[in-house]
């Protein structure tokens, strides 16, 4: 039995409500209603204008949903600016990774715990004792961060130059850097090969077992959600087109047809 | 990218291979530095150190404008303007209300931090070159401000009004100059120490983060209008400072001293200097004092264009400025340790 239906009988912890997203006259997303649970990895699929990039958007506050509602711990979300986000526990990455590339990976990381953090420019100025301790504190969690996903050797390593895979994980250390309950990954996959992803996989899988946290995958590749989700949902056209365990969405005829082509197109 | 963000980028790049500190000099340069600053004006006649003392009020106004632009990414060509109002308002207390000359810096710092602060909320809308185009404005339009009539009582209009020059108290037997020189270099620390002390705190990593990536930082938490804004309001109070006691050396103030050109030499300071990079203002700002001094003696009639050629020499030779040349100087004393 997976983490996930243990927890079914709980309220979610995130809850999406009849969302719909329009923009002028296209109807980006219609009416999609889904739950995520404490410790789950939901995988959100669809072929490429499905409408998952727009979910994830107003999940991130960067759209405001034409109707309903988005719930974190039955609290609405959508009166929150894209910064009041972090503080209540939702952390994200990027679709193509988008770090800070002139600060080095100790720095990304340590950017990270802004929301956790406080502080004035006066008393940073001045380097009060108070400031001084919540950086050592940032410090720690900084260094705790890199040595978990292996980052310690580029610490000081200005983030631009280094490879695509390493800069994946610089951005996953800065999300995990604000205590996230909730982890929005954006096609985590994209841009790496065979090898990487299935290292990835296990990497996702790890992080929601050690720190228990709760992600959302949205993701192009089939083979990964399909592996480490304990939930699928599955959109096309803006709407919801099946949700379930990955091998029941995996055999839904309408998902099927959605990615293949229907047999007499 | 606009041309200043590739400076921005690049310069950091050239970094890579130097420890993160690199926005600062090290312990050792820094106390070499200090201590030259300190000995040199008791060995050299009043009119260098005068010159002296305004090399470290514009190294400010210049690294006011760094923390804008190397930090937070935000362009300005309207820091004639805060350094204008600055000046004013020390020279006005001074003159018309007999505030102490050290008490009118504070005040003028304050106010100018006000003001810039109060600016970057509209400009927040802007970005890039249009952001520069709203503060070139702002410098266009200042020194006309200060001529206005219903200010003529405090600011003498076009006239402006003569500063007295401090003198050295406690009955230290110390020329003006002398002590105004020294007084000027403990503002500067201080002023400089926070300054770093900012750029590596948690205020400091939000200005970088928005300079990078704003939708990155925004959703780390860093509220971006709130702290570009703040960005503009420490510039502009920095600014005001040096204003201030660009008055009390000068001990003048004018309409007309505060011009655009003036926005614009230490926008070319900061370049000069390398944008991001602290202790390059005041290299700035030594050029932009020196330089057309050293073009004039070169050939009077055409001082211009021997200006021209030694900044193209500069934008060719060393393009990310002062700190390039500090690198690889670092870098080849870091050879020469090893071999």
């Amino acid at each position: 039995m997976t983490q996930a239906q243990l927890a079914q009988g709980t309220a979610p912890l995130l809850a999406v409500r009849d969302v719909s997203v329009v923009f002028g006259g296209i109807v980006a997303l219609n009416g999609v209603t889904f739950d995520m649970h404490k410790g789950q990895i939901l995988g959100l699929i669809g072929p490429n204008g499905a409408g998952k990039t727009t979910l994830f958007n107003c999940l991130s506050r960067l759209y405001q949903p034409s109707s309903g509602d988005i719930l974190m711990e039955g609290v609405s979300i959508l009166s929150r600016p894209p910064h009041r986000i972090a503080e209540i526990g939702i952390g994200r990455t990027f679709q193509n990774v988008a770090l800070f590339p002139n600060l080095s990976v100790m720095d990304n990381v340590r950017v990270g715990t802004h929301a956790r953090t406080s502080s004035d420019i006066i008393s940073d100025s001045l380097k009060l004792a108070w400031v001084r301790r919540s950086e050592a504190s940032v410090n720690r969690k900084a260094k705790e961060l890199l040595a978990y996903l292996d980052l310690e050797d580029v610490a000081h390593t200005v983030v631009a130059g280094l490879p695509f895979g390493t800069q994946k994980r610089v951005e996953l250390a800065r999300a995990l850097a604000a205590d996230p309950k909730i982890l929005l990954l954006d096609e985590p996959a994209g841009g790496l090969n065979h090898e990487e992803v299935h290292v990835l996989g296990d990497l996702i899988r790890r992080i929601r077992d050690d720190r228990h946290m709760t992600v959302l995958l949205v993701e192009h590749h089939m083979g990964l959600v399909m592996s480490i989700a304990d939930h699928v949902v599955a959109l096309n056209f803006g709407k919801k087109l099946a949700e379930g365990t990955p091998a029941q969405v995996q055999a839904n005829p309408d998902v099927i047809k959605a990615y293949l082509g229907s047999k007499d197109q | 990218m606009s041309a200043a963000e590739e400076v921005v980028a690049e310069g950091h790049e050239a970094v890579e291979a130097v420890p993160k500190r690199a926005m600062t000099l090290g312990t050792g340069t820094s106390l070499v530095v200090v201590v030259l600053l300190l000995i040199v004006p008791l060995f050299t006649k009043n009119f260098i150190i005068f010159q002296m003392t305004m090399l470290l009020i514009y190294g400010l106004a210049v690294l006011a404008l760094n923390i804008l632009t190397g930090g937070s990414g935000q362009f300005s060509l309207g820091q004639s303007a805060f350094y204008a109002i600055g000046a004013y308002i020390s020279a006005v207390l001074m003159e018309q209300f007999n505030v102490n000359y050290a008490l009118t810096l504070p005040i003028s710092g304050v106010l100018c931090f006000g003001v810039g602060f109060l600016f970057g909320k509209p400009a927040l809308r802007l970005s890039g070159v249009y952001l520069a185009l709203a503060t070139f404005a702002l410098a266009t339009a200042m020194p006309q401000l200060l001529k206005l009539n219903f200010l003529e009582q405090w600011t003498g209009g076009v006239q402006g009004l003569v500063v007295t020059k401090p003198d050295a108290p406690f009955g230290l037997k110390m020329s003006q100059d002398m002590w105004l020189y020294y007084f000027t270099l403990a503002v500067t620390l201080a002023i400089y120490i926070f300054s770093v002390n900012l750029l590596r705190s948690r205020s400091g990593r939000a200005f970088m983060a928005i300079r990078d990536n704003e939708i990155a930082a925004s959703a780390m938490g860093v509220d971006v209008a709130l702290y570009k804004t703040l960005a503009f309001g420490i510039s502009a109070g920095i600014t005001g400072v040096a204003g201030g006691l660009g008055a009390i050396a000068v001990q003048f103030v004018a309409p007309d001293s505060y011009t655009i050109t003036l926005a614009i030499s230490l926008f070319l300071g900061m370049v000069v200097g390398g944008v991001g990079w602290l202790p390059g203002s005041f290299v700035g700002a030594a050029f932009i004092i020196f330089v057309p001094n050293i073009a004039e003696s070169i050939s009077k009639g055409l001082s211009g264009a021997v200006f021209g050629v030694l900044l193209f020499l500069v934008i060719f030779l060393v393009p990310h400025g002062a700190r390039q040349i500090a690198i690889v100087g670092q870098q080849l004393i870091g050879k020469l340790r090893k071999t």
